[in-house]
């Protein structure tokens, strides 16, 4: 959910854009994070360790901590926490520790 | 190619603009790399009002001081700013080499500022990697950066400044907090930050903890526990609250991996809150043109670590040979303002951990 109104705060979120998670598609603002989108649409579990397959979800926001990694355009661990939002982009979650393709 | 810089300082957070604009009014050259996509650190998210005095900025919000930072350096021809810059690391022969916007930059500076800041502690209990439970840090980023809610129901761990201004800030974004509880037997923050939320009813319980967070997909409660004197769990006491997410305000520790890998000279000083570097009086490091300041070279408030800033800053170019004469008043002035702001019940902590690190031998070595 998104704050509407604040009492020092006021928020200008520029250009609303959609992108995709899971195959579903999200609404954002390109002047915020993936991990913002998802959790204004109510999305917090972002994935699962590699091998308990526990449940992961964000914890410091600011790209310490990696617990929000995901597969974002194809490519895996994704800090989506400083990861700005871009129309069309396709975020997934994460199942392992990923593969990284070499072009 | 290897870019040719004065002074590279590594962080844009509060202590990394005031070194950069303190060695630049003296007339050196300075970048900064930060790896965010805008400067000012932490100062982004912090809506509360400061305190201490004029000089630091009092009574004006984090957000508006950040602001007032940012536009001063963005207007200094002496300051080239990277945003999304990462420093990777800092070699023998001084190279630092950057990720920068995907692109791999070396950068051979002839001084390097350390200002990286901190990184919130965690609590070790069962269930503490469910999806909701986060840094206190990490919730005022959601909700005063991006204006996300980050919550329904909040519990707080931690009663020291930061759990007390975030529960506030919590409730001024419309979350329930269900309460504050901290492990020690007292409140650790100021008392005008707990009578705030405490006058709203939010309840502050001292001497709990958690003793684990349940649910499946995401955080759907947490049961906490009363300590005894040796801070041990008193069986019987536990309490279960329904919340949709914990938030850790258990304190920060230094983000000093740089230094480490420079082959500073450090030391463990508990009341700096963690690994530090050992710093002589301009804020050197033991390696001869590395200095630090600010959080990384113990935790303090943001005014602290923008005199730091603004005293390293000095030094290093002062070391390099610019203005020696205002060089040596801003320093003086400097130091006095960060005696200022150690002083009185507050200070003494930090004052103690200072102390302790005075006490240890640095011996410079050559960068």
């Amino acid at each position: 959910m998104r704050i509407e109104q604040h009492p020092v705060l006021q928020f200008d979120r520029g250009e609303k854009v959609t992108f995709s998670y899971n195959g579903q598609d999200v609404e954002g603002y390109t002047t915020e994070t993936i991990a913002a989108a998802l959790h204004a649409a109510g999305i917090r579990k972002l994935g699962t360790s590699p091998e308990l397959h526990r449940p992961r979800g964000l914890f410091c926001a600011i790209g310490n901590c990696s617990s929000c990694f995901m597969t974002v355009n194809g490519e895996p661990n994704v800090r989506i926490c400083v990861t700005r939002v871009e129309p069309g982009m396709t975020v997934e979650e994460q199942i392992g520790k990923g593969e990284i393709h070499y072009d | 190619m290897i870019k040719e810089v004065e002074i590279l300082v590594i962080g844009g957070g509060p202590a990394g603009l005031c070194a950069a604009r303190s060695a630049s009014k003296l007339g050196a050259h300075v970048m900064v790399c930060e790896r965010d996509y805008v400067p000012g650190g932490q100062l982004v998210k912090q809506t509360h009002k400061f305190f201490g005095s004029e000089k630091q900025y009092a009574g004006d919000r984090g957000i508006q001081i950040g602001k007032m930072l940012i536009d001063e350096i963005a207007a200094d021809p002496n300051i080239e700013i990277l945003t999304e810059a990462t420093v990777l690391g800092i070699y023998e022969d001084g190279v630092v080499t950057v990720l920068y916007q995907n692109q791999h930059l070396k950068i051979h500076p002839k001084k390097i500022i350390i200002t990286t800041g901190a990184a919130e502690k965690f609590l070790s209990f069962p269930g503490n990697d469910l999806p909701g439970i986060y840094g206190a840090g990490a919730v005022q980023t959601l909700m005063n950066v991006a204006g996300v809610k980050p919550a329904e129901r909040v519990v707080m761990v931690g009663a020291g400044n930061i759990g007390l201004i975030v529960s506030y800030q919590l409730m001024q974004a419309g979350v329930e907090v269900a309460g504050v509880i901290e492990a020690a037997p007292k409140i650790g923050g100021y008392l005008v930050h707990a009578s705030k939320i405490r006058r709203a009813g939010v309840p502050i319980r001292t001497s709990y903890t958690v003793k684990e967070a349940f649910g499946t997909d995401c955080l759907e409660g947490v049961v906490i526990c009363r300590l005894d004197e040796k801070w041990q769990m008193i069986p019987g006491t536990e309490e279960t609250i329904p919340c949709d997410t914990l938030c850790l305000a258990v304190g920060l520790t230094p983000l000093a991996e740089l230094c480490w890998q420079a082959g500073c000279q450090m030391a463990f000083i508990r009341e700096l809150s963690g690994h530090v570097p050992i710093l002589d009086e301009n804020l050197e490091t033991t390696v001869s043109g590395i200095y630090a300041a600010g959080d990384v070279a113990g935790i303090e408030e943001a005014s602290a670590a923008m005199v730091e800033g603004r005293l390293a800053g000095c030094s290093a170019a002062a070391s390099l040979g610019y203005s020696p004469q205002e060089a040596k008043i801003m320093l003086q002035a400097a130091r006095e303002e960060l005696n200022e702001l150690r002083s009185g019940p507050t200070g003494s902590k930090i004052r103690a951990g200072l102390q302790k690190m005075s006490e240890k031998k640095g011996v410079k070595t050559a960068c």
